[in-house]
Order: C-alpha cells, then sequence, then structure tokens
C-alpha cells in the first residue's frame, strides 16, 4: 500500500502498476472459472497455469525477483505438459452476432477504435503513458458498449475475455518468456560472442555497414526461427548495439525498424507456419507455398526501403 | 571455448524451432542451458528470468485489451466489417484485395483483429474476389481461384504486420523498447510508432500494386479474350 500512498512515485508508475493488478486479477479469474468448468479436460493443470501467472502480473512487483523466477519456471511446466486447455466455448451464436451487426452498424468501430485513440492521446499529450493510455481506452470502450447494449453487462466483459485468453492459452506467455530468454543471453554474454564474430566481418565504426549487416541478419535469423521476436533481442545486442548505436545512430529509428526487418523474414520463411502454411491448408491450396510465394516480391522491396531509409535518417 | 558453449542457446533455439517442437519448451531449455553455460548458475538464473518477466509485464497489455475485444466481437464487430466491405461489388478481384488492405492496416492501426484468414479470408474475402468473375459472366479458373487465395492471405500478413506496428502499446514496440532499455537507450513507444509510418504505407502501396498488377497479368492469361467484353 505504501507503494500508492507514496509521494515519490510517479502518477504514471502508480497507475500502471493499477493496470497490472486488474490484468492480473483477469488472469486469476480465467484460472478460477476454468477449475470449476467441468467440460475443461485439464481444469487443475488449466487453473495452475493462469493463476500463477496472474500472481505474478498482479503483484511481481512486490515479489522477490528469484521467488518470480520460480513461478515463471512453474508455469511452463502444465504448459509444456499439455495441461492447459479450455472447456467448452461459450461464444455467442452467429444468428445473435448478426442481430448485433444488424443493430448497431458501423457504430460498433466506435469502441473498437477507443482504444487505439486514447494511446495515441495519451503518448503525445500527457506524461502518463501509452499503456495508461490504452487502460483509459479499454474503460472508455467498455463503457460505450454498455450504453450501446443492455445486453453487455459488466459481467459479460469478464467472461468473454476469459474466454479469449482460454482460446489463446499458454502461447499468451510467449512473448514475455522471449523477453526473458533475450535478457538471459545479455547476461550470460550471448551478443558478446556473436558481436566478436561480427567484427571480422564489419570495418569498425561504418555505420552504413553496420545497418545492412544487422537488417539482413534479422531477416535470416527470423527466417530460421520463424519469429522476428526472438531474434531482434538477440541481434540488437550482437550486431545493433556494438555497430550501429553505439556510433551514435538513432536508437528508435534503427531498433523499431529493425523488427520489421525480420517482419519480411516472417513473410518469407515457412517455419512461421501460423501465417505462411496454416492458412494453405484452411484455403485448401495445392501449392504448399502459395503464400509464401505471393509475399516474396513485397518483403524484398521492403527489406531495401527501410535499409535505405535507415541510412539515410538514421 | 567458453565464448562458443554461449551460443549453445542459440543453437537450441534453431534446432528446436526447425523440429517444430514446443515453443515454451524450446524457450525453457534454452534459458536454463544459457544461464548454466554462460555462468550465471541458477540463483542467477532466477533472478535475471523473474526480473525480466516482471520488468516486461507491459507485453501482456493485450489481456486488458482482451477485456473489450471479447464483447465486442460478441456485437457484431466481424459480420459489420464484412457489411462494409461488401459495399465494394464491382470491380476486380485485385481491387477488393487491395481496399481489405487498406481497411485491414487501418484496423491494425487500432489494434482491431476480425480473426485473419480462418475468420475473415476465407469466409468474406475469398468468396467475394471470385464472385467478381461471376458478375462479369466469367468461369472461375481454379489455377486463377489458387492466386487469389494467395494473394488474399499473402494482402492479410503484410497489413497484420505492418499495421500492428503502428498500435502504441503493441506488442513489437514494447519488445523493442525493452531491449533497448537494456543498452541503455530510453525510447518512447510514441516514437517507435511514429517511424512505422512511412513503412507502413510504402508497405500498403506496394502490395496493392503488386498484386493489382498480377491480377491484371493474371487476366490477360487466363481470360484474354474476354478481357474486353467484361470490361
Amino acid at each position: 500500500m505504501s507503494f500508492f500512498t507514496s509521494s515519490e512515485i510517479l502518477l504514471s508508475d502508480k497507475l500502471l502498476e493499477l493496470l497490472f493488478i486488474v490484468m492480473g486479477l483477469i488472469v486469476i479469474y480465467t484460472g478460477i472459472k476454468n477449475l470449476s468448468d467441468k467440460t475443461n479436460p485439464n481444469r487443475v493443470g488449466t487453473a495452475f497455469f493462469w493463476v500463477v501467472l496472474g500472481v505474478v502480473l498482479a503483484f511481481g512487483r512486490w515479489i522477490p525477483a528469484q521467488v518470480n523466477g520460480i513461478l515463471v519456471l512453474l508455469m511452463t511446466v502444465p504448459a509444456i505438459a499439455k495441461r492447459v486447455n479450455k472447456g467448452e466455448s461459450r461464444l455467442p451464436t452467429k444468428a445473435y452476432m448478426q442481430k448485433m451487426s444488424d443493430k448497431l452498424g458501423l457504430k460498433v468501430f466506435i469502441p473498437a477504435f477507443a482504444i487505439g485513440i486514447f494511446a495515441i492521446i495519451f503518448a503525445l499529450f500527457t506524461n502518463l503513458g501509452a499503456l495508461v493510455g490504452v487502460g483509459v481506452g479499454v474503460l472508455v470502450a467498455i463503457m460505450s458498449l454498455m450504453l450501446l447494449s443492455r445486453d453487455n453487462k459488466p459481467m459479460t466483459f469478464l467472461n468473454d475475455s476469459a474466454e479469449m485468453l482460454g482460446t489463446v492459452g499458454p502461447l499468451s506467455m510467449l512473448p514475455m518468456l522471449l523477453a526473458s530468454l533475450g535478457a538471459v543471453f545479455t547476461s550470460a554474454g550471448v551478443g558478446e560472442v556473436i558481436s566478436s564474430g561480427v567484427k571480422q566481418v564489419i570495418p569498425e565504426g561504418n555505420v552504413v555497414i553496420g545497418i545492412i549487416v544487422y537488417a539482413i541478419g534479422m531477416v535470416l535469423f527470423t527466417m530460421i526461427m520463424g519469429n522476428a521476436f526472438a531474434a531482434i533481442t538477440v541481434m540488437t545486442v550482437g550486431i545493433g548495439g556494438p555497430f550501429v548505436l553505439a556510433y551514435g545512430a538513432n536508437p528508435a529509428l534503427v531498433g523499431m525498424l529493425a523488427l520489421t526487418c525480420g517482419y519480411c523474414g516472417t513473410l518469407l520463411t515457412p517455419m512461421a507456419a501460423n501465417f505462411n502454411i496454416v492458412p494453405v491448408a484452411m484455403l485448401e491450396m495445392k501449392n504448399k507455398y502459395g503464400v509464401i510465394k505471393n509475399q516474396v516480391f513485397v518483403a524484398l522491396f521492403m527489406l531495401v526501403f527501410q535499409i535505405v531509409y535507415m541510412i539515410i535518417f538514421r | 571455448m567458453q565464448d562458443i558453449l554461449t551460443l549453445l542457446g542459440v543453437l537450441i533455439v534453431i534446432v528446436g524451432f526447425a523440429l517444430k517442437l514446443d515453443a515454451i519448451l524450446i524457450i525453457t531449455i534454452s534459458l536454463i542451458v544459457t544461464a548454466l553455460v554462460g555462468g550465471l548458475g541458477i540463483d542467477g538464473m532466477l533472478e535475471v528470468l523473474g526480473t525480466s518477466f516482471v520488468n516486461n509485464r507491459g507485453m501482456t497489455i493485450f489481456i486488458l485489451i482482451m477485456l473489450a475485444t471479447g464483447t465486442l466481437e460478441r456485437n457484431g464487430l466481424k459480420e459489420s466489417a464484412a457489411t462494409f466491405i461488401q459495399r465494394f461489388k464491382n470491380v476486380s478481384a485485385s481491387v477488393i484485395i487491395g481496399i481489405y488492405g487498406v481497411f485491414r492496416m487501418i484496423m491494425a492501426a487500432f489494434n482491431v483483429s476480425f480473426g485473419g484468414v480462418a475468420g475473415f479470408v476465407r469466409p468474406i474475402i475469398f468468396p467475394m474476389t471470385v464472385g467478381t468473375l461471376e458478375s462479369k459472366g466469367l468461369e472461375p479458373n481454379p489455377e486463377y481461384e489458387e492466386e487469389l487465395k494467395g494473394m488474399s492471405s499473402a494482402m492479410e500478413n503484410i497489413c497484420w504486420f505492418f499495421g500492428q506496428v503502428l498500435f502504441i502499446g503493441g506488442p513489437g514496440g514494447l519488445l523493442v523498447q525493452s531491449t533497448l532499455k537494456s543498452l541503455g537507450y530510453d525510447v518512447s513507444l510514441g516514437t517507435l510508432a511514429f517511424y512505422e509510418i512511412p513503412v507502413a504505407i510504402v508497405a500498403l502501396v506496394v502490395a496493392c500494386g503488386y498484386f493489382i498488377w498480377k491480377d491484371k497479368q493474371l487476366m490477360k492469361k487466363f481470360y484474354g479474350k474476354t478481357k474486353k467484353e467484361a470490361k
């Protein structure tokens, strides 16, 4: 409690922590709901996963780091053992959604846009930060949905989000796990090893060649791993930092574009199965690479464009 | 030798993903192996993992967003989007794909999704592109349909990837922010999204232009003779 009453802590940090508590409680609710859901084949594993994740989200700040580390490792256990599932779906019927669409029409886009708009407003005009803006936007979206239809009661939102979270499942923690893997790579010195290897290729102080190697490295590493998120930390610590940013390049521009250079790799690789292979099956296409084939030109064009953009505006 | 060993974790990730093992399993093993061969020890590993996980909680902001998105779908978001797209009927297939791309990218910038290929392309966009043929009295050609499927899915991916980075507070920006922070550079989420604006616009224009050009070539190839009367 002293955290929230202290005058030394910024309001933005307090509000952000409040958002994490709300998010943690949603996740804990998802766990408890699954525990009592008789249609879920793995009630205990599912509940354990969500409740532990919820505790780390809501109260992680006040838990010692090593205990958080143990909790994170513990929650990967039911996830790896495939013991995190969901029960029968309680989605509304197609007819209900069509009825609501006929009633609301394009008005439904007002709450949909609210979240993004408030994120922009808060990022540009306040010191509270974009994430607090997202939180306010969600609140506005909820209130406007309640005004648009009486069917939208507070429990509707909670149950719908628990339903969606159950659909995403354990993969919901993947981005944070990848970020943590990046942190471990950094502490263990993986970046330095890559740097010392790359040093033999890039002439010292040549930022242009540094940018090109960084961008192409992102594409290749992403193509191998199928995921730009897994590549960005290693590549930024190993190549972006020492060979580009260390010489005064704009970190926001180069760092962010490196990620979208990685996305060019995602467009080119069957390893990104969710985007490039699953649709082939879903659309019953004959050519396994029919989606990738249509992305090659755009991906290569965007890679060249982004390299030029980084070199000019670095 | 010690140096090379620290790359063992990277190797595990590459091999693991190549063998299509469970992603969480691969990452957890790589994390433990790297920490141990990199000299962090068990305590050091737990410390880094716990600290990093808690510092990166911002990446789960989507959980809060789900509080609204689930109910948005309940209130007919996808159906309304379909009604909107279906206003554009009397155009060529690639123009439908292009209009979908524009719409999709704007929505992605506001972090609104319609369920990707399964949720939107298969039930709505692909049938609409085939419908443009029928409305011109042309027989659907299976090879041409295959290309339409490929182009629609490609447009979906391109717009989602390059559009989502415009959403301030999206996972990509948050990951870049935390990576840069570990190197000592503090950047704001708004700035990160700002630099992506030209990238997103160019991606959209190039994709639309390319698919419209490609569609013209395909029309010539498959329907060459009937093209004039079709117009």
